[in-house]
């Protein structure tokens, strides 16, 4: 199995935990990823709405940029840029006129896009192209104490459902259950953590984040586990703020599912970056987890 | 292409799926290109190749042929034998030189207005990219270059006969 | 060109059809240009050519310029051409020396362009010109009707239709798929606005099928297989074996009760999988016939083999009979009726309302039988948890008004919804929510039930429900669902927390309808209900003569309009019974036998058999009481000797001729 690659701004910054267990786990997991030569931002969501055709050409570019490579298949492991490469392409398909002149623009830069390549994402890669028994193969330490909240956010199923259910998605849950945790009922699985606003409108976003967090803890997880850059960020980083400000401890770990894989497959937690979570010090696996616990 | 170019097309449609599609499609106001000349005809089976054949041969620049979904024919299996009658033909019109896109064959069901209006104004879109296949003017330069070839050879034949004349004389 | 030693003489029709052609196509220069071609004697233009002074025109000019060929430019022939072939023959010519040119479905009415549109219609009505030459003199084929109807399912549409049919004294087979006949009305507990009982209107139809002399009723059936045409249809029917002899059978159960199952363990379809029936079973107490079932998927002498068979020993009527199998009703009848039904949207496909993930999430026909008091709790509502509901919300258009789902609105959900609150808040005096688009309740009484319900205190909250969760934020919320919504009335989102969720879900086609439509050849529309002939002028019939349909399977109604089509088509049927013969019409083909080779490629390509070889003079022959028209035969024929009426070679070449011979 090979990928073009398509990292994003996100996890060589705020992300690095995302990368850095994506590939460890990708190792694992023989998968070969060809990182896309010479990518760009994918504009984020915001500079869509600022310059739609400039929002699209940028985007576009690596689509192209894939393409010129060979790509037939590229993946990211953000979902922010799943969503926004998923659009660029959707849109340059749906609306002609809008296509033609983002083609246009590609030309004047000496690229041709064609539309061949498509667009996955990290999960879905693993969910069905490696899929769940292979996935269990690797696994080496059965998580059986932990109970996940498996948090999908807006981007990873909206608007496009390429690969779960749009309003009930199953597909973490069932990952983190072939890694032999138990995932629980979450209702807001797909409940927006505020996004940028988190920068913005503090209040806001902190107020969206709490209900996650709260319910997450009602409906008995232990853990939170997500798949977004952004997403994590959010529930991990405002912890200790959001519980003083609404004055209830709604404080659970949070990890990236791929983190999660890694600690099953037996991977050392720094290499998956752990020490980079803000609530790993809190997270009952690090015990668990621990280089002399493991025999590592 | 001259911007003016509109190409002919001629249509067969089954009385019961395509042809009802079109009358929806009327009842409905949806537009599309007044390029169409439809011809009824109970069965999309009832469709001879030499209808089709007539048509190009008469200046049709395309032929739609329309019929039920497959397993859904009036006539049970009608469109069936249109479908097999519908692949050599394919292949018989490309040997004569029509682009075998000027040759389409559509299951258009009678709910469908809809698809019929997309079909007609894609297959004239389409057309237009191709050049007017005119084949009557061709038949007509056709036919003087054949004269031409049997004059060069008649010609040839009085040169060689008075030759031999000339020769026994 | 000759007709019988006659000159052609052609009069050409341009109807105006007020605007609806004249609007866009320039009558006048059609007609002007009609006056040009070869033997047209005379052509006009009229305001609408369909009517009455229309036709008379046509019959006088037939009379006094002796026209002996007619083309009429107008509208599709499916609407008139039956109207002018007749006016022909009024005025004593042979109806096929007719041509239609449709100009208005297939011409103004899809094209913009005043220019184009008008030569298109010049075209076409220069190539009717040329065929109509070449038409011949056609004689209708008379065949005699056969004197009984087939109706398709037992719904209360069936049975309306077959009890008039019935009562005409016609002779009736009501084939049913089910155990039982009554359909989904037999599962309601009260019928809006009226709130009178179900089962009081129902039970008493569903016993006068049973008793009816005219009425062959087949229960557990399907229709296998279907041939013929109109006035005779072949019908094969598969009777599935139900292990039960149903004319010794009186619906004692003494061998229900006598299952080695002592208690009901299997789900009740009847009750929508909220009870529980034994492998041996009555789906509910009033079903027709009251005979009992045995279900060989869940029975242990067929599972096992082991069983004793206490049910069987116990009758003293030895009805059982576990030897029963398959047995295939070949029947013919004249007309048939398709009153199949609906089924109800599966609400496990908004997984955002939360059914199937929260237990006490209902639709709305699990609670019809909640709150039916032959239903699995007696009548009371309880909730999956074996509560009592303090609160509900009836969430609408569930898989309705919905792009994601189906786009049609099912037009019985708004006074469904209403009478289901009204049913609760009596049985249980909760508080009611309705959670709605709009309200839609046009029909007598209707409007003023939902008044009436208003008063009642029923809480109407107009928005489309966003979700239905155990998600909650207070302490008020907490073992209750959380329904948010955007109430579109006071503009702001809002959480109601409730004990139990129904779901008004909507109305689609029945299971299995797509194989019915293939089986009576008729077509369907977009959404996969039945298709009319027209939408408005002929709303029970098909495009397939002699075949109807009524009911929920041509698309949702409630009720009263389901029984008033199921009478239409019954007076249908009647009529086509009644006259006794069907003409049809004579679009047949034949062989000229000087031409025939004998190849007999012919043959197989047949799928009516109407194809035969005659061994003595090795040529192929034709039955034109079998041949259907498709034309099949007539373009493989390698040597061109079969002939189709109507749609001879020479006329169809004709009008490919002549659609393109203009410059």
């Amino acid at each position: 199995m090979r990928y073009h690659y398509f990292p994003g701004c996100s996890v060589l910054g705020t992300g690095r935990a995302c990368e850095e267990s994506t590939q460890a786990v990708i190792r694992e997991l023989g998968v070969e990823l060809k990182e896309i030569d010479d990518w760009n931002c994918c504009g984020a969501t915001a500079y869509m709405s600022v310059d739609e055709h400039n929002a699209l050409a940028l985007a576009a570019r690596n689509l192209a940029l894939a393409e010129k490579e060979g790509a037939t298949q590229m993946t990211t492991p953000c979902s922010g840029c799943y969503l926004v490469l998923n659009k660029t392409k959707h849109y340059i398909e749906e609306y002609p006129a809008v296509g033609n002149r983002v083609k246009g623009s590609l030309r004047k830069a000496g690229l041709n896009y064609q539309g061949t390549v498509r667009v996955r994402h990290m999960l879905d890669i693993f969910v069905h192209d490696v899929g769940l028994d292979e996935i269990k193969k690797h696994v080496k330490f059965p998580l059986k104490d932990v109970k996940v909240a498996a948090y999908y956010g807006c981007q990873t199923v909206r608007p496009y459902k390429d690969f779960d259910q749009q309003h009930f998605p199953t597909k973490i849950d069932e990952l983190c259950e072939a890694l032999g945790a138990r995932s629980v009922h979450f209702p807001l699985k797909t409940r927006c953590c505020g996004g940028s606003q988190m920068g913005t409108l503090p209040s806001v976003a902190q107020r969206l984040v709490f209900a996650i967090l709260r319910e997450a803890k009602r409906q008995g997880a232990n853990l939170i586990v997500s798949v977004c850059p952004l997403c994590h960020f959010n529930l991990d980083s405002y912890q200790p703020e959001i519980v003083r400000r609404f004055g209830e401890d709604v404080s659970i770990p949070c990890m990236y599912y791929t983190q999660l894989m890694g600690l099953a497959f037996g991977i050392d937690p720094k290499t998956l970056g752990l020490q980079r979570n803000l609530t790993w010090d809190r997270c009952a696996l690090r015990k668990q987890f621990a280089p002399a616990a493991v025999g590592a | 292409m001259s911007e003016t170019y509109e190409p002919k097309i001629v249509a067969f449609f089954c009385n019961w799926c395509t042809y009802a599609a079109a009358d929806l499609a009327g009842v409905s106001r949806m537009k599309y290109a007044p390029n169409l000349r439809t011809i009824r005809v109970m069965c999309s089976g009832r469709v001879d190749p030499q209808f089709v054949l007539e048509a190009f041969a008469r200046g049709a620049d395309g032929v739609l042929i329309g019929g039920c979904h497959p397993g859904d024919c009036h006539y049970i299996s009608g469109n069936y034998k249109c479908l097999r009658r519908f692949k050599l033909l394919k292949r018989v019109v490309e040997q004569m030189g029509i682009e075998p896109d000027r040759l389409r064959l559509e299951w258009i069901s009678a709910s469908e207005g809809d698809k019929l209006r997309q079909v007609v104004n894609e297959f004239v879109a389409k057309l237009r990219e191709l050049p007017p296949l005119n084949l009557p003017q061709r038949f007509v330069e056709w036919d003087k270059e054949v004269a031409e070839l049997h004059n060069m050879v008649a010609a040839a034949e009085e040169q060689q006969k008075s030759e031999e004349v000339t020769s026994h004389a | 060109m000759e007709n019988n030693g006659k000159e052609v003489r052609i009069g050409v029709y341009i109807c105006h059809c007020g605007l609806n052609i004249a609007g866009t196509i320039d009558v006048k220069a059609v007609c002007d240009y009609a006056q040009t071609l070869p033997h047209v004697a005379l052509a006009r233009t009229y305001k609408y050519m369909c009517s009455d002074p229309g036709q008379e025109m046509i019959i006088a000019d037939i009379a006094e310029h002796g026209l002996n060929r007619i083309v009429v430019a107008a509208c599709s022939p499916n609407l008139h051409e039956a109207t002018f072939r007749g006016a022909l023959q009024r005025a004593g010519l042979n109806p096929y020396y007719f041509q239609m040119v449709n100009i208005r479905e297939h011409g103004s009415w899809v094209h913009e362009d005043r220019k184009a549109a008008t030569e298109k219609a010049k075209d076409q009505v220069r190539a009717a010109v040329a065929r109509v030459q070449y038409h011949k003199p056609l004689e209708r084929k008379r065949f005699a009707v056969d004197q009984s109807v087939l109706v398709v399912g037992g719904g209360i549409a069936g049975i309306t239709a077959a009890l008039e049919i019935a009562n005409s004294g016609k002779h009736v087979y009501l084939v049913e798929r089910e155990p039982s006949i009554g359909g989904h009305m037999a599962k309601y507990d009260k019928t809006f606005p009226t709130l009178d009982c179900a089962a009081c209107i129902l039970t008493p139809k569903m016993s006068e099928v049973r008793e009816h002399p005219n009425i062959t009723l087949w229960t557990y059936s399907e229709v296998q297989e279907v041939a013929g045409h109109v006035g005779k249809f072949q019908v094969k029917v598969r009777r599935k074996p139900r292990y039960i002899d149903e004319e010794l059978c009186v619906g004692c159960m003494e061998c229900v009760s006598a299952c080695v199952y002592k208690e009901p363990k299997f789900e009740d379809e009847f009750n929508e999988g909220l009870g529980k029936r034994k492998p041996i079973f009555m789906p509910f107490p009033q079903a027709v016939p009251p005979v009992v079932t045995i279900d060989p998927e869940t029975c242990l002498k067929f599972k096992t083999g082991k069983c004793k068979s206490p049910c069987a020993t116990v009758c003293d009527r030895k009805a059982v009979d576990f030897s029963q199998t398959e047995r295939i009703e070949e029947i013919e009848v004249g007309a048939v009726i398709i009153a199949t039904g609906f089924k109800t949207f599966d609400a496990t496909r908004l997984p955002l309302y939360g059914y199937g993930i929260y237990a006490n999430v209902y639709t709305s026909l699990e609670v019809e039988r909640l709150v039916n008091s032959s239903g699995p709790t007696g009548g009371e509502i309880v909730c999956r948890n074996g509560r009592k509901p303090k609160s509900i919300g009836i969430i609408h258009c569930v898989g309705s008004r919905d792009k994601k789902t189906n786009r049609w609105c099912s037009r019985v959900c708004c006074m469904y919804s209403l009478k289901l609150a009204h049913l609760l808040r009596e049985h249980t005096g909760a508080d009611v929510y309705q959670f709605y688009i709009d309200m839609r309740c046009p029909g007598k009484g209707y409007d003023e039930f939902y008044e009436r319900l208003l008063d009642e205190g029923i809480q109407m909250i107009r928005g489309r429900a966003a979700e239905v969760t155990d998600w909650t934020m207070t302490p008020e919320e907490e073992g209750k669902l959380v329904i948010r919504v955007e109430d579109t009335l006071s503009a702001y989102v809002r959480r109601i927390p409730v004990d139990m969720v129904v779901l008004s879900v909507g109305l689609e086609p029945a299971a299995g309808a797509d194989e019915v439509r293939r089986m009576f050849n008729i077509s369907c529309s977009k959404e996969g209900f039945f298709l009319e002939k027209h939408p408005k002028l002929a709303p029970v019939e098909t495009a397939t003569a002699g075949v109807f349909i009524a009911g929920c399977c041509q698309g949702p109604k409630d009720i009263p309009d389901t029984v008033a089509q199921a009478g239409a088509a019954a007076a249908h049927a009647i009529a086509l019974l009644d006259k006794g013969f069907v003409e049809i019409e004579p679009n047949t083909a034949y062989i000229n036998p000087d031409h025939c080779s004998g190849c007999k490629s012919c043959i197989p390509l047949c799928p009516y058999h109407a194809i035969s070889f005659d061994e003595q003079l090795k040529k192929a022959r034709i039955d034109e009481a079998l041949c259907a028209g498709c034309g099949t035969c007539v373009a493989a024929c390698p040597s061109g000797s079969i002939i189709q009426n109507l749609f001879e070679d020479d006329q169809i070449f004709s009008e490919i001729d002549e659609v393109l011979s203009h410059v």
